[in-house]
Order: structure tokens, then sequence, then C-alpha cells
């Protein structure tokens, strides 16, 4: 297994070799994002911009606007939450052609606790108009993920998580505005992003021992992620829910509760994620159990939902 | 290279059009009931020495790869610079009158998608100068041979970011990016006057107390001081900070002295006029005051 952030920087080395306008700029988090891998083959083209996130963002944006592609490598939760203005502002409302790889994103940073996770990055970039925001499932999706960024015109955030996942066979496609249906099932329909999506493969399994039928959807694409390909999505199913690790509120949970209000027909969604908590620094194994993210308690919640009657809160 | 066939202006040359220009921000944001006077007015006199002597720039070629590059960090005296595009050719003067109106090019802020010709979006403060630094970057690494300039308020200086950028461009030896401070001493609002000596108008000064030339020399930059109403020597001081580009040596910073509001008797040094709209009594004062019967004369 390849963890996403070996995997980002595996595909930036081979592209950055027939491509010099790719760059890596680091927020002095290189040995953490493996950007330290990058800057020891091409020097020419990594940037230490020190621990200055604000003016990473602008020194970014800058070096775009002559032709560079820039990766900005730093912590998810320093760029959305430190340097917002600058994201907002430079990058998304001058269309610049800045790519974010925001690291140790959700809970599972190595031990460093709540000031460090990012559980409401999905939230802010999708009300941001101009961004496009990935969240790949793993090592091989978000290697993909980078060669599509760097062939788009435009900002990208790209959602990355520390520590490796089992990983997850989506059929290769990574395209915008889509789902990609993992597992057919007709009792109810559930919807995944990130990392989180290999845990919902989990527990999906194990609910296929219990005798629930789930069908599996995985978003990569948050944004674009239109209303419209959610509802189709979702057709006639009466019984959603949503999977991630992040705030149960804005993020994926969010869009598909949004999207399905739109059309007026009588659905539940129950959005598993974290609640509206502040987490803890502990081993990963502790947080997705005391935070709801671990196969067995992803597991409960679906069952819950398949077992209450419609109308009921889950 | 279109400076180069173009006789430069005199200095008289230039001062008529930064007080056509002071004339032009007034009586625009006047009639549009909305915009930043005083520090458009302080910063008038630098913003036409550059874009009519000192960048390289060709108004019909807005994209041209080697431009110099120009910044707006205070970005809300956008008026400031629109007059100065329009008197250099960018737009028609007549746009002018489309500020802050529905559809314009001319937003409140600096809009690049909007308005060909400028070379970033500002607006939120402390932001320009690290964008500057990141076009001064990749124009080393492309070997290309522009200047990039920026320009900042004093009161702008008190964001956070600019500091990073400060540190970033001396680290990096930025020799090709210069910043140029509108040091017109005051801000929106600001603090009590103090009676001190630093106390140059009626709120104390954004830095009073702090020497900021000592701190940019601290951080490892070139500091010029020179008097930013000063026309020839705001030539000599920017040709010189061009010149400076390829030493391998430092980013250089033009602290530019000036009043907020210059030019106009009724707004000089006046920190309530940071932003407001003259009536018709005091657009005829300021008629007077710019001697624009003389200027249109000309």
């Amino acid at each position: 297994m390849t963890s996403q952030r070996e995997a980002w920087v595996a595909e930036l080395i081979e592209l950055a070799g027939r491509d010099d306008r790719v760059l890596v700029l680091d927020g002095d988090l290189g040995t953490s994002t493996k950007a330290s891998d990058f800057a020891a083959i091409y020097p020419g083209q990594f940037l230490q911009m020190g621990i200055a996130e604000q003016n990473l963002v602008g020194i970014a944006a800058g070096m775009a606007s002559l032709g560079a592609v820039p990766w900005v490598a730093t912590f998810g939760v320093f760029l959305t939450q430190r340097a917002l203005d600058q994201v907002r502002m430079l990058v998304a409302q001058t269309g610049a052609n800045v790519k974010f790889a925001g690291h140790y994103t959700g809970l599972l940073n190595g031990g460093s606790g709540k000031t460090h996770q990012d559980i409401e990055d999905l939230a802010i970039l999708r009300a941001m108009p101009g961004m496009t925001v990935i969240v790949p499932a793993d090592g091989a999706e978000t290697r993909a993920a980078v060669r599509w960024a760097v062939e788009h015109t435009g900002p990208v955030y790209l959602r990355l998580a520390r520590d490796s996942e089992k990983e997850v066979d989506t059929g290769g496609v990574l395209q915008p505005d889509h789902l990609v249906e993992l597992r057919h099932g007709k009792d109810v329909t559930v919807i995944s992003t990130g990392v989180q999506t290999a845990r919902t493969v989990a527990a999906l399994d194990l609910l296929a021992d219990r005798g629930v039928s789930a069908r599996h959807l995985h978003a990569a694409f948050l944004k674009p992620l239109s209303e419209r390909t959610v509802v189709d999505a979702v057709g006639e199913a009466t019984e959603v829910v949503t999977v991630e690790e992040h705030s149960v509120r804005g993020g994926l949970g969010g869009l598909v509760a949004e999207a399905i209000a739109s059309i007026g027909r009588p659905i539940r969604v129950t959005r598993v994620g974290l609640a509206d908590t502040w987490s803890e620094s502990a081993p990963n194994d502790f947080l997705l159990d005391r935070y709801g993210l671990s196969p067995e308690r992803v597991a409960e919640r679906i069952q819950a939902a398949v077992g209450s009657p419609l109308g009921a809160a889950t | 290279m279109s400076t180069a066939t173009k006789a430069r202006p005199t200095d008289e040359e230039l001062v008529r059009l930064a007080q056509r220009g002071r004339w032009l921000v007034l009586s625009t944001v006047s009639r549009k009931k909305a915009g930043h006077i005083g520090g458009s007015l302080s910063a008038m006199d630098m913003l036409v020495t550059l874009y009519f002597d000192i960048l390289r720039r060709d108004p019909s070629r807005p994209d041209d790869p080697d431009r110099d590059r120009f910044i707006l960090s205070k970005g809300h005296n956008a008026i400031a610079l629109y007059t100065v595009m329009a008197l250099r050719g960018y737009l028609p003067v007549e746009e002018l009158d489309t500020f802050d109106q529905g559809d314009s090019r001319l937003q409140g802020h600096p809009d690049l998608l909007r308005l060909p010709g400028l070379d970033a979006s500002t607006g939120s403060l402390g932001q320009g100068l690290a964008v500057g630094a990141g076009m001064a970057l990749e124009a080393r690494r492309r070997g290309k041979d522009f200047t990039t300039f920026v320009m900042l308020g004093d009161g702008e200086h008190q964001e956070g970011m600019v500091w990073e950028s400060v540190a970033c461009a001396s680290r990096y030896r930025l020799d090709n990016l210069v910043a140029i401070i509108d040091r017109n001493g005051l801000q929106q609002y600001g603090w009590e006057h103090d009676g001190g000596p630093d106390s140059r108008f009626d709120r104390l000064d954004p830095w009073a107390g702090v020497d900021l030339c000592a701190v940019y020399r601290g951080f490892g930059w070139n500091v010029v001081e020179v008097d930013g109403h000063d026309i020839p020597a705001l030539r000599g001081v920017f040709s010189a900070a061009k010149e400076r580009r390829g030493s391998n040596g430092r980013p250089t910073v033009v602290m530019a002295t000036t009043n907020k509001g210059r030019g106009v008797s009724f707004t000089e040094g006046q920190y309530k006029w940071h932003n407001g709209v003259a009536t018709d009594e005091q657009l005829a004062q300021a008629h007077i005051d710019l001697g624009m019967d003389r200027v249109e004369a000309q």
C-alpha cells in the first residue's frame, strides 16, 4: 500500500522530469509531506518558503501568472484556515493556476490533535467559487488526481491523508462531477469520499455478512459535483448514508443533503462523519472508534438507518 | 520596448499629468459617490512617474510577457490606478465614469479578470508583495529581464503577511523586486494624536515610534528614502532601483514620504478624507487648488 503523500510526490517526480513548469513550494513540512523526496531529485523546481503560509500562497499566485504550475505543499489546515484569505482573493478569485496539496487532513495526522486536524476544509472550499476539490480514495487515485490537476488550468485543492488505507478499485476512472459505483445493493445507498471510502468498503463487507445489501458510490471530486449528478445517482433510493472523515456539516454530507432536498422526495440522508465537535490526539484506532469512523462504527450507523422507519431520525 | 521609441516626458509634463489625475480622481469619486480619495492623491505623483517614465509597458500589448509588472497592493486606491492607466491609454478617460458601477471593468478594487493591464487583483491588504515576489522569482527562473514594482501603504504594513514577504524577498535576493511605500502617515482611522514629534497630521502615524527604514534594513533590503511628491527625485530613485536588477543583491524599498490627500486644500493631511465624496463647492475649490485652469490650458 502506498500512502497518499507518497503517491503524490511520486507522481510529481514523474511529471516534473518532462515539464519544468511543475514546481513544489514547501511550507517547511517537506519531511512530513514527502516534498523532500522531490527536492532531492529536482532542486531547481523546489522552493522552500518557510513557515509563512500566507506568503507561500501569494508567491505561488505570482509564479503561476508567468506560466509556472506551482504545487503549494503544507498541511491542509494551514491552507484552509491560516491562508484562506490568500487562497480566496489571490487564487480562486483570479483563477490562478495554483495547485494545493492539503496534507494530513482529517483526524488521522500522527497524533497532532485538534490544532492540526482539518475537519472543515471541504465545507470551506466547497463554498468557494472557482475552486476544484479532489478527495482521492487511495494512492492510485491520488496519482491520477495529480496528473488531472496539472493538465487542468485553474485552482485545485487535493485533499490528502497521512496514513495508508486499503486500496480501492475505482476502475481507473477519475472525472469531475462523477460518482463511481463500487458495489451494487438494494437496501441503502452509501456515498463516501477520500480514504474513508476504504473503511466504508470494509463496513459494507461487515453488513453483507449481516444480510444488509448496500449500494456504494465513491466521490473523488467534491467540486464540481452537481446536484443533478447526485440526484441521478441516488435514483429511486429512499435510504441514503454519507460517510466522510470530515465534519458532518458542509462537506459530502451537506452536499448530498442539499441535492436531495432540491427534488422534494421522501429520502432520508444519514450523515456519518465528525459531529459538531473537536477531536483530540490519539492513536488512529482510538480516533476512528471514538469519532464513529471505524468500519464497525460505520456499519452500526448504516444498519441503524436501514432498520428505522422513514420519518425517524437516525 | 515601447518606451525606447518615445521621448521621455519632461518633469513639467509629469507634474501636469499628476494634477490632472488628482482632478479626475476627485471628480470621478464625487460623481460616482464612492471611492478612496486620500491615498489616491498621495500616490498620484508616483503612479504617474511609473506609468509615464519608468515602467516598460505598452498599453496596446497589456499581456506582453516581458513587461515590467506593477501591483497596487493598497487596492482600495484603485481609482488612482485606473485614472493613470486611462491617461496612459489603457482605457478611455470617459470610461472612468463607469467606476464602481454594474458591469464595469473598473471594480471597487482592481480585478485582473475584468481589466486588461492589471497584473494582480488586490483589495484585502498585505497580499501584493507576495505576488510580486512570486513574479520576481519566476522571472529569474525563466531568465526574464523585467522588474516588478509593488506599491504598499504604510498602514498596510500592519498586516503580518507583509513581513513574511519582506523576509522571503530578502532570502531569495530578489533584486528584480521594488517595493514602494506610500508613507502618507495616516490610515482609515488609526490612533488618537498624542501630540508627540512623530505626529505629522491629525491622527498618529501608523508607525509612530517605529523606524520602518531600519526594520527594512534589518531584513536585508536596500532602503531609499524620497519625497513622494518630488517627481524629478522619484524618476532618479525608481530608475536607480531598476538598474539594481541582476546584481544578485538585495530587493529595494522606496520609502516615499507623502501627504495623504495631497494637492487639495481640504483633503491634505485629513484622515477623514481616506474616503469621501466632494460637494460641488469643494470640487470648485479643488479645481483652483490643483491649478486646473492652467493644466487644462496646456
